[in-house]
């Protein structure tokens, strides 16, 4: 079988830059190794929002609720029972005896959001754009707000600490190469051409018989479903968190990192989100002060979420569709010429 | 009195017109033919400023139309009754009208002309504090064009006054088109429905596909057989 | 008769916080209607207008003079927002103009934090706003009556100002059909800006209200009053004035039925319980109470 070659030279690049992900990660100091998973796990909230909302259409404001959901679900399923004892004593008795492994716990975060997802999305799929996103802004005020009030379960407003720091380099980045993996295949299989043609026009592509309701629907299921396991996964890597970091402040984020890669494109994701972890992480050094030596500026904490809505203001004036135009990166662009079309006669 | 040379529109990528050039003289009804998508309502929103050529020239009495304002070219009584009606539906048939004459100055004479559309329309002083909404897609369309009468139009633009509507109500529209022709309002009539346009029509342009292909007096184009075949469903009157 | 008495002012409650929603849902629905745009910005004119407000009465001056500051301050404020952020993207994806909101949002109250810090700060308002008239047992606050009175005067001004000024009328048109409005000469820009105008200065009004009513002011104060006019403009029918208006009280008594028929224990969960209420109105009425039943036509 004859491979051609924009292929190849795309996937050898992609080993390529793998292979030195592998090798920073293992010699490169704790914080760095720690920028590198929160990377990852970014890149898994991304790339699942992008399922939903990028390539059907269907804007999702609440995301990040299916996010709480798999860390809190995960976190209660794992936390040691010494542990549930003290911190969660009115757990049901059911609840109350259990201790997971990682993997089970987070399976049963994800596919928790996915029912919930399914539940949720058969009302809001017929809701359209505008409609949507206050839908599902709704949803995640009302997650919020079970989180904050259902203290037997959550500790409702106070800190959920104590979880087991199982999250380590390879958990993130498998998950996250399987999510890219699922979502780029999904986008470029059957189904992805039915999200497409409803993204771009609702009412042609019914004409054409697609069933638009249950497109949506599994594009917005598999999204939880991923979007949940970042949360167990951040769970387990931050250990100690409260509903305040599932709302709308992450929320803002996510979609900074959506927008700067470009909707519709799968690796604009990855790329959008890598500029944006590292930027943000760049700000918030310097949001302690920089010492230059000569001259010293002041701590400006806060700084960087003004600086962050600021990008995201330029690249949606500027670069409305993404730094990469909604297109797929393609690196072999560097090395072949395109061929010139010929230009019809004018 | 209106002047296009040579005028280029893109929408992105896709070319639209392809260096059409037309004029249009004062008192003079001239009609611009061709089929769906052949570029007609494009070189009337293009005339308008809402869209701009890439190259060519648009000059009115003087003034170059692709370096004015939308508004500007409304001041300069260029006023265009666009395609599909597009009254505002939610505003009673007087608010309609009193927004075709929002940039004018002059209360008393808009009183006159409120009057004048009335008469040419005499339905729409019945239905006056009705919303547009509700009214028929014929009296609608006589809505639309009266709406741009109260601009007091020098140059009339009407985007496919035909559409939509039945035999009947198309032949009263273009009865008041005859009318407000023999009055001297200058018109270029934009028609898929060739038959009728150059029935009212002093000159004719057929566009096709983004480019001018002909061009002539309208009884001249009624007996082309090419137009015959092509537009007026075979040899005939 | 305390049941009596209590049902009064749960009556007065609801229309009071109407009232506010009310005002807060025009400015939304005005500036819908016209860009399609959801501005979520408009939370943090309230904040802007508070804190001005409250650092003139720290300079000395009398309320009334604050209160003018703040409301001009919001009005300001809101028309550079236009310029700077929502006029570069017109035409752009609703999406797009959505989250930008989202942007400008984050911008102002992160700024706000930067300045002023997060702690709330108490808010001083004159005794005419805070006092509570008694009648037997019976306790009514003027604040309420007056936030009542002043949507009031206010909703009869704007009602005027939409069907018999041009340039209400216009702003009507524009919002109908923006193309036709363009076609017909009307200034877009300048209808765009004093929908803008009027919206800022209406929630400049419900900041001064506002925070007269909870007596103080903080960074993040327009959050949840924006989130609850958007609700208000949904369950009307996005776009149409009189919906949001009639959205927003149904919105303020459902708040205040749900605080009273809701048990204890779920009282925390009240503003989940309206937003699942929102969700129940959409998968019957997709477009809002007074929104178009009907669906799109192919």
């Amino acid at each position: 079988m004859r491979i051609p070659l924009k292929t190849l030279i795309n996937v050898g690049l992609l080993l390529l830059v793998i292979a030195l992900l592998l090798t920073i990660n293992f010699m490169a100091s704790s914080y760095i190794q720690r920028v590198i998973i929160s990377l990852g796990i970014n890149i898994i909230l991304v790339v699942s929002l992008n399922l939903s909302n990028g390539f059907t259409g269907v804007f999702s404001l609440g995301h990040v609720g299916f996010m709480a959901i798999g860390a809190y679900t995960a976190a209660i399923l794992t936390l040691p029972l010494s542990l549930k004892a003290v911190n969660l004593p009115d757990l049901p008795t059911w609840l109350a005896g259990v201790e997971m492994s990682f993997l089970p716990a987070t399976l049963i975060g994800g596919v928790l959001a996915a029912l919930i997802a399914l539940l949720i999305g058969l009302s809001l799929m017929r809701l359209s754009g505008n409609y949507v996103a206050v839908a599902t802004m709704g949803f995640l005020v009302i997650v919020y707000a079970v989180l904050v009030n259902w203290d037997s379960m959550t500790r409702g407003a106070r800190t959920f600490s104590g979880v087991p720091p199982y999250t380590t380099f390879w958990w993130v980045w498998g998950w996250a190469a399987l999510t890219v993996y699922v979502v780029w295949r999904l986008a470029r299989s059957s189904y992805g051409r039915k999200m497409m043609a409803i993204r771009d026009n609702e009412i042609a592509a019914q004409a054409l018989g697609i069933n638009v309701m249950r497109t949506r629907l599994l594009a917005f299921c598999v999204s939880a479903f991923f979007t949940a396991v970042a949360g167990a996964l951040w769970a387990h890597f931050i250990t100690a968190f409260s509903p305040k970091e599932f709302y709308f402040t992450q929320t803002f984020s996510i979609i900074t990192m959506l927008v700067v890669g470009g909707m519709g494109s799968v690796s604009g994701s990855v790329l959008g989100t890598a500029a944006i972890t590292v930027l943000s992480e760049l700000l918030r050094n310097a949001e302690r002060g920089i010492n230059l030596g000569f001259i010293q500026i002041p701590p400006v904490y806060g700084a960087s979420q003004i600086l962050m809505a600021i990008i995201f203001i330029l690249v949606i004036i500027y670069w409305p569709k993404g730094l990469l135009g909604g297109r797929e990166i393609d690196f072999s662009r560097l090395f072949i010429r395109p061929q010139r079309q010929k230009k019809s006669e004018e | 009195m209106l002047t296009l040379k040579d005028v280029y529109v893109f929408y992105g990528h896709v070319q639209a017109l392809k260096g059409i050039s037309l004029e249009v003289q004062e008192g003079e009804l001239v009609a611009l033919l061709g089929a769906n998508g052949a570029g007609k309502s494009t070189t009337l929103m293009t005339i308008s400023g809402i869209l701009r050529p890439r190259s060519g020239s648009i000059i009115y009495k003087e003034h170059d139309l692709t370096k004015t304002s939308p508004e500007d070219i409304v001041q300069l009584g260029i006023i265009q009754c666009p395609e599909g009606r597009r009254v505002f539906g939610g505003l009673t048939v007087l608010e309609n009208l009193w927004m075709g004459a929002v940039t004018r100055k002059d209360k008393a004479v808009i009183q006159e002309d409120l009057e004048w559309v009335f008469s040419l329309f005499p339905i729409l002083r019945q239905r006056a504090r009705q919303t547009a909404g509700t009214l028929s897609g014929g009296e609608q369309q006589m809505l639309a064009i009266g709406r741009a009468l109260m601009a007091r139009p020098q140059l009339l633009m009407l985007d496919e006054p035909s559409l939509g509507l039945a035999p009947l109500i198309v032949e009263s529209i273009f009865n008041v088109i005859r009318e407000l022709h023999s009055q001297g309002v200058t018109i270029l009539l934009v028609e898929q429905n060739a038959r009728k346009a150059l029935q009212v029509a002093d000159r004719a342009y057929v566009l096709e596909t983004g480019q001018i292909k002909l061009s002539d007096n309208a009884d001249k184009l009624r007996t082309n057989p090419e137009v015959q075949r092509l537009y007026l469903g075979g040899p005939s009157s | 008769m305390t049941g009596f008495t209590n049902l009064i002012q749960q009556l007065i409650n609801a229309f009071s916080i109407g009232s506010l929603y009310a005002l807060m849902a025009i400015g939304l629905a005005m500036v819908f209607g016209i860009l399609r745009l959801i501005n979520f910005a408009h939370g943090d004119l309230i904040m802007v207008g508070s804190y001005t407000a409250l650092l003139v009465q720290v300079a000395g001056m009398p309320f009334w003079v604050a209160a003018l500051a703040g409301i001009t301050a919001s009005a300001l404020a809101g028309l550079i927002m236009e310029r700077v952020a929502y006029r570069p993207i017109r035409g752009a994806p609703e999406v797009a103009m959505l989250l930008t909101s989202f942007a400008v949002t984050i911008f102002l109250e992160n700024t706000a934090i930067l300045i002023f810090s997060p702690i709330s700060r108490a808010f001083p308002a004159p005794s005419i706003l805070t006092a509570a008239l008694k009648y037997g047992t019976l306790r009514i606050s003027s604040l309420d009556l007056i936030a009542i009175g002043v949507a009031i005067i206010l909703l009869v001004l704007l009602t005027l100002f939409v069907t018999r000024t041009k340039v209400g009328i216009s702003m009507r048109a524009a919002s109908e059909d923006l193309l036709a409005a363009r076609l017909m000469g009307i200034n877009v820009n300048k209808v765009i800006a004093s929908a803008f105008l009027i919206g800022s200065m209406l929630a400049g009004v419900v900041g001064m209200l506002w925070s007269a009513r909870v007596g103080k002011v903080d960074p993040l104060m327009g959050f949840y009053p924006v989130l609850k006019a958007f609700v208000a403009t949904v369950i009307g029918g996005m776009g149409n004035l009189p919906g949001a208006v009639l959205g927003a009280y149904v919105l303020g008594f459902l708040e205040i039925l749900l605080q009273g028929l809701l048990p204890a224990t779920l009282t925390p969960f009240r503003d989940a319980f309206v937003f699942l209420a929102l969700i129940i109105l959409l998968l019957f009425r997709p477009n809002g109470i007074l929104g178009p039943t009907a669906r799109e036509k192919i």
